[in-house]
């Protein structure tokens, strides 16, 4: 017995190494796999030479320059358009019963899927769209919709627009979870008895400590917003698109041989995402010294209360964007024939969803098998981590907190690519084990990130009472641990539920089309343009996450409904 | 002892696999015998719902019919389909491929032609390739001008067609140049799916024909042609026709159906498209006003054939071919015609069909917005697919990047 005790405490002290393996190996074989292409290396496309050619290639394509332009505006632009929003959001109402308010408006909108939130928008804001619609013809005279570029503009004013309603968000998520390390309340009420404004007095004395917690999050957010590819589709310009778009054109394309100058545009797409993020952190520092130079001068910004304002519309803009996206949707879904300028179509059908019942099932089926999975190994591999951290008094490290961000930093294109042809290789392509796989590694830094927090915190002298009670280490995970923070696991497992959904890219290249999603589906379906397929389906991705995150709401207050202490605790 | 045994293995697998690998159209019992049970995986363009529904329906047939079992992996784009047999033949896997069948044509085909990933020639010994008369449809067998050399089955013609609401359009433009006038009295009414999109590269290539004296060139590899000055016309006709586009040019549609969604939104007029029955049947589907008409232009439009290839590792091939045959069946090719099914002309030569079978498609219904046979009139071939590629990369460099 105490030699199989001693064997499980090995193995759990591998948890970290084989936690940081699993997130490693992929993206380091998928890296490999798309920089022999890029030089020339591709023997069953008669490239058994290394050259420079498809570097020569890509640098001859007459759109590269604006290409990398658009997804450099984009990237820099929705990352610091959505964390100034955050930002202005938390030090203007942090605190407040208005803050408990922003922060049920906005997080539902976490569950909502990139995709499904981009087509929402487009429909909304289009010059045919609903917002068009609702003034057309009695306010604006309109009879046909207006011939101006709104969607697709060249500035990608509308695709920032579409990243922003999602990472806003998510970057509040992030702050909130870093913000109980911060005695925020304090600072800020010390920086009012001296005259500064309260969001003045946030942003120069909470802000500061708190950017250090949320500054990965960040470049997460840069990275995807830099690289990302079915928001773009939905919602960029086309002449020429965003790189990441481009070099998925070129994957796809007839012509084979673009195939060395798309592996070629894969690595120059992760070197742009390496510049611009060592630009953020050079702005980092601007930042900081200009910071000082305002507390140096002592203005004390009293007079914050449009700035105020204006946030608290910020928040409630995104959430009612979003919201009326997937109303629109929603609409679309049960449309019959609906053109400019009715505001609703003339007759209303559930044909839409009839026709599509068999497939929505099927694949909802598939998504809840895959996400459920690649869920319970995250939560499994994340709460061995974190065992093992506290029995062997290990401390995470600021290298490998980097590791668990790396997936979310190196663009999914870029190592994807790689990665398919590396599971063709094995025999493991096309098969839903190796696509779950490939979604833990996206959905464990997620999981990872939402529990660990809670985790930590735990009063580890409930434990100690425990064992001078005589239970053992594992009796003490099962009895004492887990149960307390049934609450915090149920929400990560939701988190990492929602990633899984979402994904498209790792469905897509390593399921090799044989495994189908509701997300594959819904974009599958989108290159056919229907908007009301794309409602049935965007609809269904949005409801499994809810259903997710309703489940983890309602588990614990009913496992717990004669225990008022369990429920009581966060 | 153990080169010996390596010499004999190797000779035993050079003498069987062929033999027991592949099966031969030729013995098609045996063909049916070999298929049955097996499960053919069918990659296809998943973008449109009453294809898919087309799919679902003949996949219940073969299941029925010849114990074959059909599944529809659907692309977005054929050319993932592609990618995937390259990909497993740079993993050596030369056998057991994960596509058994996939359905394609024009580049897409001459890429894979070119890059030795097709199992045939087969497509010409199944027993309905009969019920077609190649020389009265030579579409069918020479796929963009590339021979099809029997490594891919025709399932479908497809003929460009534009069509147009005639509530608020009731004149449409007949020739390439009347679109331009048109394009000037009403701005912003008109777009076409943007390059390399095919249908966006077929609006060149069908303005291409309308605007050269000379067609024969087009007919040949682009190499052998003096590229400037056979496509001059065509530079100045889009240089002339872009500012009078929908959104100036500034933006395009990514496909056809978005296209078809812009017509449904009242942001333009009059598009094209290269199934004559589509607006038939998206009127049906309340995606367009049952005001929208086809026209096809003065002089014919282009025309070609859809086609169905199997990859050199496929899994499956007997089924594939049994699931081919079928759907070049007249059963098949009438219920795919129908108007309320997808709209889709045969390939089938009437003719060649007994006189029942022609009965029955001489009296289909195809639709309140579908042209007859008739009125379609003339089918011009398809360029040399060289053409396609050197026009859509020259579209884009100078009117896709100018920003």
């Amino acid at each position: 017995m105490p030699s199989l005790e001693a064997n499980r405490h090995a193995w759990l002290r591998l948890a970290p190494r084989l936690t940081i393996a699993v997130l490693l190996l992929p993206v380091g074989a998928g890296l490999a796999g798309v920089l022999a292409p890029a030089f020339g290396w591709y023997p069953a496309l008669g490239g058994t030479n290394l050259s420079l050619d498809p570097w020569r290639a890509l640098f001859a394509w007459p759109g590269l320059g604006g290409a990398i332009w658009l997804s450099v505006v984009t990237g820099l632009g929705a990352t610091a358009i959505s964390l100034l929003i955050t930002v202005m959001i938390c030090a203007a109402w942090q605190g407040t019963r208005a803050f408990g308010v922003i922060e049920r408006a906005l997080s539902p909108l976490l569950s909502v899927p990139h995709a499904a939130a981009a087509f929402g928008l487009a429909f909304l804001i289009a010059p045919s769209g609903w917002i068009a619609r609702a003034l057309s013809p009695w306010a604006t005279g309109w009879d046909q919709p207006p011939d101006i570029l709104i969607t697709q503009d060249p500035w990608g004013l509308s695709l920032m627009a579409g990243l922003v309603v999602k990472e806003v968000p998510f970057l509040l998520l992030m702050t909130l979870a870093a913000l109980g390390q911060v005695p925020a309340r304090r600072s800020v009420l010390v920086s009012q008895t001296m005259g500064y404004g309260r969001m003045a007095g946030w942003v120069l004395t909470v802000l500061p400590r708190l950017y250090a917690q949320i500054r990965l999050p960040v470049y997460a957010v840069l990275a995807y917003s830099c690289s990302v590819i079915d928001v773009a589709l939905i919602l960029g310009p086309t002449r020429p698109s965003t790189l990441s778009v481009q070099v998925l054109e070129w994957l796809s394309d007839p012509d084979l041989s673009l195939r060395f100058q798309a592996a070629a545009g894969a690595i120059l797409q992760l070197a742009l995402v390496i510049g611009l993020l060592l630009l953020w952190r050079g702005g980092e520092a601007v930042a900081a010294r200009l910071g000082c130079a305002a507390i140096r001068r002592g203005h004390r910004f009293a007079a914050d209360r449009a700035a105020r304002t204006l946030s608290m519309g910020l928040a409630l803009i995104a959430a009612l964007t979003v919201g009326l996206g997937i109303l629109g949707l929603a609409v679309w879904s049960v449309a019959g024939f609906w053109t400019f300028p009715d505001l609703l179509p003339d007759q209303f059908t559930w044909r839409n969803w009839t026709r599509q019942s068999a497939t929505v099932t099927g694949t909802a089926l598939e998504t809840v098998m895959i996400g459920a999975a690649a869920t319970v190994i995250s939560i499994g591999l994340t709460i061995a981590c974190l065992e093992a951290e506290y029995r062997h008094g290990l401390r995470q490290t600021r290298r490998a907190l980097w590791l668990l961000y790396l997936p979310l930093l190196v663009p999914q294109a870029t190592f994807l690519i790689g990665l398919q042809t590396l599971a063709i290789g094995a025999d493991l392509g096309g098969v839903r084990s190796t696509v779950i796989a490939a979604h833990v590694v996206f959905v464990l830094p997620y999981v990872f990130l939402s529990l660990s927090d809670p985790w930590r915190a735990w009063d580890s002298r409930q434990g100690l009472v425990a064992a001078s009670l005589g239970a053992g280490a594992n009796r003490i995970l099962w009895r004492v641990r887990l149960p307390m923070l049934l609450r915090p696991v149920l929400a990560a497992a939701a988190v990492g539920f929602a990633v899984s959904v979402g994904q498209y890219l790792p469905t897509l290249l390593i399921g090799m089309g044989r495994v189908s999603t509701l997300t594959t589906e819904a974009v599958a379906l989108s290159s056919g343009g229907d908007r009301r397929l794309i409602g049935v389906y965007a609809l269904s991705q949005t409801i499994m996450p809810l259903i997710g995150f309703a489940l983890a709401l309602a588990l614990p207050a009913l496992l717990f409904r004669d225990r008022r202490g369990m429920l009581d605790r966060g | 002892m153990i080169s010996r045994l390596t010499v004999t293995t190797a000779l035993v697998a050079c003498l069987c696999l062929p033999a027991f690998a592949d099966p031969d159209p030729k013995a098609w019992d045996s063909v049916l015998e070999e298929a049955r049970g097996q499960t053919v995986y069918w990659n296809a363009w998943g973008g449109d719902p009453r294809t898919n529904d087309y799919i679902a329906w003949a996949g219940q047939q073969v299941q029925d019919q010849f114990g074959v079992t059909l599944e529809h992996v659907k692309l977005s784009d054929t050319a993932t389909a592609v990618s995937t047999v390259l990909n497993e033949k740079a993993a050596g896997r030369t056998e057991g491929g994960s596509i058994d069948m996939i359905w394609i044509n024009g580049a897409n085909f001459a890429a894979m032609k070119e890059n030795g990933l097709l199992f045939g020639p087969w497509a010409e010994d199944i027993p309905n390739w009969s019920l077609v008369d190649p020389e009265a449809n030579p579409a069918l067998v020479s796929d963009f001008t590339v021979p099809v050399e029997g490594l891919e089955a025709p399932w479908s013609m497809a003929r460009v067609v534009f069509y147009y609401d005639s509530a608020r359009l009731p004149e449409p433009p007949r020739t390439i140049p009347a679109f331009l006038d048109w394009a000037s009295a009403n701005p912003g009414r008109f777009t076409y799916p943007q390059p390399p999109d095919f249908l966006g590269t077929t609006f060149l290539k069908q303005a291409l024909l309308g605007l050269v004296d000379d067609t024969a060139p087009l007919y040949a590899p682009v190499e052998a042609a003096d590229y400037d000055a056979v496509t001059a016309p065509l530079w100045a006709y889009i240089e002339a026709l872009t500012p009078h586009l929908w959104r100036q040019g500034q933006a395009y549609p990514q496909n056809g159906p978005a296209q078809r969604q812009l017509l449904a939104d009242n942001e333009i007029d009059i598009a094209i498209s290269f199934s004559p029955g589509e607006a038939s049947a998206a009127i049906a589907n309340f995606e367009l006003p049952d005001t929208v008409r086809s026209i096809v232009l003065d002089g014919g439009t282009i025309g070609n054939a859809s086609f169905l290839a199997i990859p050199f590792n496929a899994n499956a091939k007997a089924g594939a071919m049994v699931v081919a045959n079928y759907l070049m069946s007249a059963e098949a090719q009438l219920h795919k015609q129908d108007a309320a099914v997808m709209g889709t002309p045969t390939v089938l030569a009437m003719d060649k069909l007994s006189p029942e079978d022609a009965a029955k498609f001489a009296s289909l219904d195809l639709g309140i917005a579908t042209l007859s046979p008739a009125d379609l009139g003339p089918a011009l071939p398809e360029p040399h697919p060289s053409w396609m590629q050197r026009i859509a990369a020259d579209w884009e460099a100078r009117f896709g990047v100018a920003q």
